[in-house]
Protein backbone atom coordinates (compact mmCIF):
# COMPACT_ATOMS: atom_id res chain seq x y z
CA UNK A 1 0.00 0.00 0.00
CA UNK A 2 2.70 2.46 1.06
CA UNK A 3 4.60 1.58 -2.11
CA UNK A 4 1.64 2.64 -4.25
CA UNK A 5 1.24 5.94 -2.36
CA UNK A 6 4.94 6.64 -2.67
CA UNK A 7 4.95 5.95 -6.39
CA UNK A 8 1.90 8.15 -6.92
CA UNK A 9 3.59 11.00 -5.05
CA UNK A 10 6.89 10.66 -6.88
CA UNK A 11 5.44 10.50 -10.38
CA UNK A 12 3.11 13.44 -9.65
CA UNK A 13 5.71 15.61 -7.96
CA UNK A 14 4.26 19.06 -8.53
CA UNK A 15 0.76 17.94 -7.55
CA UNK A 16 2.15 16.45 -4.33
CA UNK A 17 3.92 19.76 -3.75
CA UNK A 18 0.61 21.65 -3.97
CA UNK A 19 -1.01 19.25 -1.52
CA UNK A 20 1.88 19.35 0.98
CA UNK A 21 2.17 23.14 0.91
CA UNK A 22 -1.59 23.53 1.15
CA UNK A 23 -1.58 21.33 4.23
CA UNK A 24 1.23 23.34 5.84
CA UNK A 25 -0.61 26.61 5.16
CA UNK A 26 -3.84 25.18 6.56
CA UNK A 27 -2.01 24.11 9.70
CA UNK A 28 -0.25 27.46 10.11
CA UNK A 29 -3.51 29.36 9.67
CA UNK A 30 -4.95 27.25 12.47
CA UNK A 31 -1.88 27.85 14.69
CA UNK A 32 -2.03 31.57 13.94
CA UNK A 33 -5.64 31.84 15.09
CA UNK A 34 -5.51 29.49 18.07
CA UNK A 35 -2.05 30.10 19.51
CA UNK A 36 -1.31 33.72 18.69
CA UNK A 37 -4.89 35.04 18.28
CA UNK A 38 -3.94 36.14 14.77
CA UNK A 39 -1.07 38.30 16.01
CA UNK A 40 1.53 36.42 14.00
CA UNK A 41 0.39 36.07 10.39
CA UNK A 42 -0.35 32.58 9.15
CA UNK A 43 2.08 32.99 6.26
CA UNK A 44 4.93 33.87 8.65
CA UNK A 45 4.26 30.66 10.58
CA UNK A 46 4.04 28.71 7.31
CA UNK A 47 7.47 30.00 6.26
CA UNK A 48 8.93 29.06 9.66
CA UNK A 49 7.44 25.56 9.37
CA UNK A 50 8.89 25.40 5.86
CA UNK A 51 12.37 26.27 7.15
CA UNK A 52 12.04 23.72 9.95
CA UNK A 53 11.05 21.06 7.41
CA UNK A 54 14.03 22.11 5.27
CA UNK A 55 16.27 21.45 8.28
CA UNK A 56 14.69 18.05 8.88
CA UNK A 57 15.06 17.19 5.19
CA UNK A 58 18.69 18.28 5.16
CA UNK A 59 19.42 16.26 8.29
CA UNK A 60 17.69 13.19 6.89
CA UNK A 61 19.35 13.16 3.45
CA UNK A 62 22.51 15.21 3.99
CA UNK A 63 21.67 17.06 0.77
CA UNK A 64 21.57 20.78 0.12
CA UNK A 65 17.94 21.19 -0.95
CA UNK A 66 16.11 20.58 2.29
CA UNK A 67 12.85 18.69 2.02
CA UNK A 68 13.11 18.56 -1.79
CA UNK A 69 15.94 16.00 -1.51
CA UNK A 70 13.53 13.41 -0.18
CA UNK A 71 12.05 11.68 -3.25
CA UNK A 72 8.53 11.77 -1.85
CA UNK A 73 8.66 15.57 -1.58
CA UNK A 74 10.71 16.27 -4.70
CA UNK A 75 7.75 18.17 -6.21
CA UNK A 76 8.19 20.83 -3.54
CA UNK A 77 11.48 21.59 -5.25
CA UNK A 78 9.71 22.29 -8.53
CA UNK A 79 6.98 24.33 -6.87
CA UNK A 80 9.42 26.49 -4.92
CA UNK A 81 12.09 26.51 -7.62
CA UNK A 82 13.26 29.58 -9.49
CA UNK A 83 10.89 29.15 -12.43
CA UNK A 84 7.58 29.15 -10.55
CA UNK A 85 8.88 31.60 -7.96
CA UNK A 86 9.75 34.17 -10.61
CA UNK A 87 6.51 33.45 -12.51
CA UNK A 88 4.47 34.15 -9.38
CA UNK A 89 6.52 37.26 -8.49
CA UNK A 90 5.93 38.69 -11.96
CA UNK A 91 2.21 37.95 -11.58
CA UNK A 92 2.06 40.05 -8.40
CA UNK A 93 3.05 43.07 -10.53
CA UNK A 94 -0.49 42.92 -11.89
CA UNK A 95 -1.62 44.63 -8.69
CA UNK A 96 0.99 47.40 -8.82
CA UNK A 97 -0.33 50.91 -9.33
CA UNK A 98 2.01 52.57 -11.82
CA UNK A 99 1.68 56.01 -10.16
CA UNK A 100 2.77 54.62 -6.78
CA UNK A 101 5.75 52.85 -8.29
CA UNK A 102 6.81 55.94 -10.22
CA UNK A 103 6.63 58.19 -7.18
CA UNK A 104 9.02 55.96 -5.24
CA UNK A 105 11.33 55.41 -8.20
CA UNK A 106 14.40 57.38 -7.16
CA UNK A 107 14.21 56.42 -3.48
CA UNK A 108 14.15 52.81 -4.60
CA UNK A 109 17.31 53.46 -6.60
CA UNK A 110 19.13 55.01 -3.64
CA UNK A 111 18.00 52.13 -1.42
CA UNK A 112 19.30 49.69 -4.01
CA UNK A 113 22.79 51.23 -4.03
CA UNK A 114 22.90 51.44 -0.22
CA UNK A 115 21.62 47.87 -0.01
CA UNK A 116 24.60 46.73 -2.08
CA UNK A 117 27.36 48.79 -0.49
CA UNK A 118 26.38 48.63 3.20
CA UNK A 119 26.12 44.83 3.58
CA UNK A 120 29.34 44.51 1.60
CA UNK A 121 31.23 46.83 3.97
CA UNK A 122 29.78 45.04 7.00
CA UNK A 123 30.62 41.63 5.53
CA UNK A 124 34.21 42.64 4.76
CA UNK A 125 34.66 44.07 8.27
CA UNK A 126 33.35 40.88 9.91
CA UNK A 127 35.57 38.74 7.65
CA UNK A 128 38.55 40.94 8.55
CA UNK A 129 37.86 40.53 12.26
CA UNK A 130 37.78 36.74 11.75
CA UNK A 131 41.31 36.85 10.38
CA UNK A 132 40.86 36.97 6.61
CA UNK A 133 43.37 39.33 5.04
CA UNK A 134 43.51 38.67 1.29
CA UNK A 135 41.42 40.81 -1.06
CA UNK A 136 39.82 37.82 -2.85
CA UNK A 137 38.46 36.19 0.32
CA UNK A 138 37.38 39.51 1.83
CA UNK A 139 35.51 40.50 -1.35
CA UNK A 140 33.82 37.11 -1.70
CA UNK A 141 32.66 37.07 1.92
CA UNK A 142 31.49 40.68 1.69
CA UNK A 143 29.58 39.85 -1.49
CA UNK A 144 27.93 36.94 0.33
CA UNK A 145 26.46 39.49 2.73
CA UNK A 146 24.70 41.10 -0.28
CA UNK A 147 22.88 37.91 -1.38
CA UNK A 148 23.72 34.21 -1.54
CA UNK A 149 23.88 34.49 -5.31
CA UNK A 150 26.18 37.51 -5.46
CA UNK A 151 28.68 35.79 -3.13
CA UNK A 152 29.49 32.71 -5.25
CA UNK A 153 29.17 34.63 -8.54
CA UNK A 154 31.70 37.19 -7.35
CA UNK A 155 33.95 34.58 -5.78
CA UNK A 156 34.00 32.47 -8.93
CA UNK A 157 34.80 35.51 -11.06
CA UNK A 158 37.81 36.55 -8.95
CA UNK A 159 39.00 33.01 -8.18
CA UNK A 160 38.17 32.35 -4.53
CA UNK A 161 38.60 28.91 -2.90
CA UNK A 162 35.56 26.65 -2.63
CA UNK A 163 35.61 26.80 1.16
CA UNK A 164 35.28 30.59 0.99
CA UNK A 165 32.51 30.22 -1.60
CA UNK A 166 30.56 27.90 0.69
CA UNK A 167 30.98 30.32 3.56
CA UNK A 168 29.78 33.25 1.44
CA UNK A 169 26.69 31.25 0.46
CA UNK A 170 26.10 30.48 4.14
CA UNK A 171 26.24 34.20 4.99
CA UNK A 172 23.69 34.96 2.27
CA UNK A 173 21.37 32.12 3.26
CA UNK A 174 21.45 33.13 6.93
CA UNK A 175 20.71 36.70 5.86
CA UNK A 176 17.73 35.62 3.71
CA UNK A 177 16.35 33.54 6.57
CA UNK A 178 16.84 36.39 9.06
CA UNK A 179 15.00 38.78 6.76
CA UNK A 180 12.14 36.28 6.30
CA UNK A 181 11.74 35.78 10.01
CA UNK A 182 12.48 39.28 11.32
CA UNK A 183 10.46 41.38 8.85
CA UNK A 184 6.97 40.72 10.21
CA UNK A 185 8.27 41.24 13.75
CA UNK A 186 10.07 44.50 12.89
CA UNK A 187 7.42 45.81 10.48
CA UNK A 188 6.40 48.66 12.78
CA UNK A 189 9.99 49.74 13.45
CA UNK A 190 10.70 49.64 9.70
CA UNK A 191 7.51 51.63 8.98
CA UNK A 192 6.43 49.11 6.39
CA UNK A 193 3.00 50.36 5.46
CA UNK A 194 3.14 52.08 2.08
CA UNK A 195 4.29 51.00 -1.39
CA UNK A 196 7.17 53.47 -1.14
CA UNK A 197 8.36 52.05 2.19
CA UNK A 198 8.19 48.55 0.72
CA UNK A 199 10.37 49.65 -2.19
CA UNK A 200 12.95 51.17 0.17
CA UNK A 201 12.90 47.91 2.11
CA UNK A 202 13.22 45.84 -1.07
CA UNK A 203 16.27 47.81 -2.13
CA UNK A 204 18.05 47.73 1.21
CA UNK A 205 17.24 44.23 2.40
CA UNK A 206 18.18 42.62 -0.91
CA UNK A 207 17.63 38.87 -1.24
CA UNK A 208 14.44 38.39 -3.29
CA UNK A 209 13.55 35.34 -1.24
CA UNK A 210 13.96 37.16 2.08
CA UNK A 211 12.17 40.31 0.96
CA UNK A 212 9.25 38.58 -0.73
CA UNK A 213 8.68 36.12 2.08
CA UNK A 214 9.11 38.82 4.72
CA UNK A 215 6.65 41.15 3.03
CA UNK A 216 4.23 38.32 2.29
CA UNK A 217 4.11 37.62 6.00
CA UNK A 218 3.71 41.32 6.82
CA UNK A 219 1.21 42.62 4.26
CA UNK A 220 0.52 40.79 1.02
CA UNK A 221 -0.24 43.99 -0.90
CA UNK A 222 3.32 45.23 -0.39
CA UNK A 223 4.98 42.20 -1.99
CA UNK A 224 5.08 43.43 -5.62
CA UNK A 225 6.63 46.80 -4.67
CA UNK A 226 9.39 45.26 -2.59
CA UNK A 227 10.05 42.49 -5.10
CA UNK A 228 10.17 44.95 -8.00
CA UNK A 229 13.22 46.66 -6.49
CA UNK A 230 14.76 43.58 -4.90
CA UNK A 231 14.98 41.72 -8.21
CA UNK A 232 17.51 44.30 -9.38
CA UNK A 233 19.54 43.70 -6.24
CA UNK A 234 21.23 40.48 -7.31
CA UNK A 235 21.97 41.92 -10.75
CA UNK A 236 23.54 45.05 -9.31
CA UNK A 237 25.53 42.99 -6.82
CA UNK A 238 26.83 40.63 -9.52
CA UNK A 239 27.78 43.70 -11.55
CA UNK A 240 29.63 45.56 -8.77
CA UNK A 241 31.06 42.60 -6.79
CA UNK A 242 33.80 41.37 -9.13
CA UNK A 243 34.52 44.91 -10.40
CA UNK A 244 34.23 48.12 -8.36
CA UNK A 245 33.95 46.47 -4.95
CA UNK A 246 36.84 44.09 -5.59
CA UNK A 247 39.08 46.90 -6.79
CA UNK A 248 38.14 48.99 -3.76
CA UNK A 249 39.06 46.18 -1.35
CA UNK A 250 42.27 45.48 -3.28
CA UNK A 251 43.27 49.13 -3.05
CA UNK A 252 42.75 49.19 0.72
CA UNK A 253 44.32 45.82 1.61
CA UNK B 1 -10.41 33.14 -21.36
CA UNK B 2 -7.99 32.77 -18.43
CA UNK B 3 -5.31 31.31 -20.66
CA UNK B 4 -4.93 34.70 -22.36
CA UNK B 5 -3.95 36.22 -19.02
CA UNK B 6 -1.55 33.41 -18.20
CA UNK B 7 -0.04 33.58 -21.68
CA UNK B 8 0.41 37.35 -21.32
CA UNK B 9 2.15 36.74 -18.00
CA UNK B 10 4.35 34.05 -19.55
CA UNK B 11 5.25 36.30 -22.48
CA UNK B 12 6.23 39.16 -20.14
CA UNK B 13 8.24 36.73 -17.99
CA UNK B 14 10.20 35.32 -20.93
CA UNK B 15 10.76 38.71 -22.56
CA UNK B 16 11.97 40.13 -19.23
CA UNK B 17 14.43 37.26 -18.72
CA UNK B 18 15.75 37.64 -22.28
CA UNK B 19 16.17 41.41 -21.87
CA UNK B 20 17.84 40.83 -18.51
CA UNK B 21 20.31 38.42 -20.10
CA UNK B 22 21.00 40.87 -22.92
CA UNK B 23 21.54 43.67 -20.39
CA UNK B 24 23.91 41.42 -18.46
CA UNK B 25 25.85 40.61 -21.61
CA UNK B 26 25.99 44.27 -22.60
CA UNK B 27 27.55 44.94 -19.19
CA UNK B 28 30.06 42.15 -19.73
CA UNK B 29 28.60 39.52 -17.37
CA UNK B 30 27.14 36.06 -17.71
CA UNK B 31 24.40 36.70 -15.16
CA UNK B 32 20.89 38.05 -15.63
CA UNK B 33 20.51 41.70 -14.62
CA UNK B 34 17.07 42.54 -13.26
CA UNK B 35 15.24 40.16 -15.62
CA UNK B 36 12.34 39.58 -13.25
CA UNK B 37 12.10 43.29 -12.49
CA UNK B 38 11.97 44.08 -16.21
CA UNK B 39 9.26 41.42 -16.64
CA UNK B 40 7.24 43.06 -13.85
CA UNK B 41 7.52 46.46 -15.53
CA UNK B 42 6.45 44.91 -18.85
CA UNK B 43 3.38 43.38 -17.21
CA UNK B 44 2.45 46.67 -15.53
CA UNK B 45 2.74 48.49 -18.87
CA UNK B 46 0.87 45.76 -20.78
CA UNK B 47 -1.95 45.80 -18.28
CA UNK B 48 -2.18 49.60 -18.41
CA UNK B 49 -2.56 49.72 -22.19
CA UNK B 50 -4.79 46.65 -22.55
CA UNK B 51 -7.01 47.96 -19.80
CA UNK B 52 -7.33 51.35 -21.45
CA UNK B 53 -8.23 49.90 -24.79
CA UNK B 54 -10.69 47.56 -23.06
CA UNK B 55 -9.12 44.39 -24.44
CA UNK B 56 -8.54 42.74 -21.08
CA UNK B 57 -11.74 41.24 -19.70
CA UNK B 58 -12.28 39.87 -16.22
CA UNK B 59 -11.99 36.25 -17.34
CA UNK B 60 -8.56 36.86 -18.86
CA UNK B 61 -7.41 38.72 -15.76
CA UNK B 62 -8.18 35.66 -13.66
CA UNK B 63 -5.37 33.85 -15.47
CA UNK B 64 -2.85 36.30 -13.99
CA UNK B 65 -4.49 36.91 -10.63
CA UNK B 66 -4.41 33.21 -9.77
CA UNK B 67 -0.64 33.10 -10.14
CA UNK B 68 -0.22 36.24 -8.07
CA UNK B 69 -2.34 34.63 -5.34
CA UNK B 70 -0.36 31.37 -5.43
CA UNK B 71 2.72 33.40 -4.59
CA UNK B 72 2.79 32.83 -0.83
CA UNK B 73 2.45 29.03 -1.17
CA UNK B 74 5.34 29.13 -3.65
CA UNK B 75 7.42 31.04 -1.10
CA UNK B 76 6.58 28.43 1.54
CA UNK B 77 7.74 25.72 -0.88
CA UNK B 78 10.91 27.76 -1.42
CA UNK B 79 11.51 27.93 2.33
CA UNK B 80 11.18 24.13 2.47
CA UNK B 81 14.23 23.71 0.25
CA UNK B 82 16.67 26.16 1.82
CA UNK B 83 20.03 24.74 2.75
CA UNK B 84 19.49 25.07 6.49
CA UNK B 85 22.42 22.77 7.31
CA UNK B 86 24.87 25.01 5.45
CA UNK B 87 23.37 28.05 7.11
CA UNK B 88 23.90 26.54 10.55
CA UNK B 89 27.27 25.00 9.68
CA UNK B 90 28.56 28.39 8.51
CA UNK B 91 28.94 28.95 12.20
CA UNK B 92 29.42 32.16 14.11
CA UNK B 93 30.98 34.11 11.26
CA UNK B 94 28.04 33.56 8.90
CA UNK B 95 25.65 34.43 11.68
CA UNK B 96 27.49 37.57 12.76
CA UNK B 97 28.02 38.83 9.21
CA UNK B 98 24.38 38.21 8.29
CA UNK B 99 23.01 39.62 11.53
CA UNK B 100 25.19 42.75 11.33
CA UNK B 101 24.24 43.50 7.74
CA UNK B 102 20.55 42.93 8.43
CA UNK B 103 20.73 45.26 11.46
CA UNK B 104 22.57 48.01 9.57
CA UNK B 105 20.17 47.79 6.60
CA UNK B 106 17.16 47.64 8.91
CA UNK B 107 18.24 50.88 10.61
CA UNK B 108 18.62 52.57 7.23
CA UNK B 109 15.17 51.35 6.14
CA UNK B 110 13.65 52.72 9.34
CA UNK B 111 15.54 56.00 8.92
CA UNK B 112 14.57 56.54 5.27
CA UNK B 113 10.95 55.55 5.84
CA UNK B 114 10.66 57.99 8.73
CA UNK B 115 11.45 60.79 6.33
CA UNK B 116 8.67 59.73 3.99
CA UNK B 117 6.52 62.62 2.83
CA UNK B 118 2.89 61.66 3.09
CA UNK B 119 1.40 62.27 -0.34
CA UNK B 120 -2.21 61.77 0.75
CA UNK B 121 -2.55 63.64 4.04
CA UNK B 122 -6.28 62.89 4.13
CA UNK B 123 -5.89 59.10 3.97
CA UNK B 124 -2.72 58.74 6.04
CA UNK B 125 -3.47 61.35 8.65
CA UNK B 126 -3.94 58.99 11.55
CA UNK B 127 -0.70 57.16 10.83
CA UNK B 128 1.48 60.27 10.75
CA UNK B 129 0.60 61.51 14.20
Amino acid sequence: MWEIIERAAESNGLVTGFAVVGLVILLSGFLSRKLTCGRIQGSAIAILIGLALAYVGGRYTGGSKGLADIAFFSGVGLMGGNMLRDFAIVATAFEVHPEEAKRAGWVGGIALVLGTVLPFIVGVMVAWSFGYRDAVSLTTLGAGAITYIVGPVTGTAIGAESEILALSIAIGVVKAILVMVATPVAARFLRLSTPRSAMVFGGLAGTVSGVSAGLAATDRRLVPYGALVATFHTGLGCLCGPSILYFAVKAIV
Amino acid sequence: MPIYGTALLAACHLLGIILGDLLGRALGMTTNVGGVGIAMILLIVARYYLHRSGRLNAASEKGVIYWGAIYIPVVVAMAMQQNMLAAIKGGPMALIAALASVLVCGCFVAFINRGEPLPHPDSNDVESR
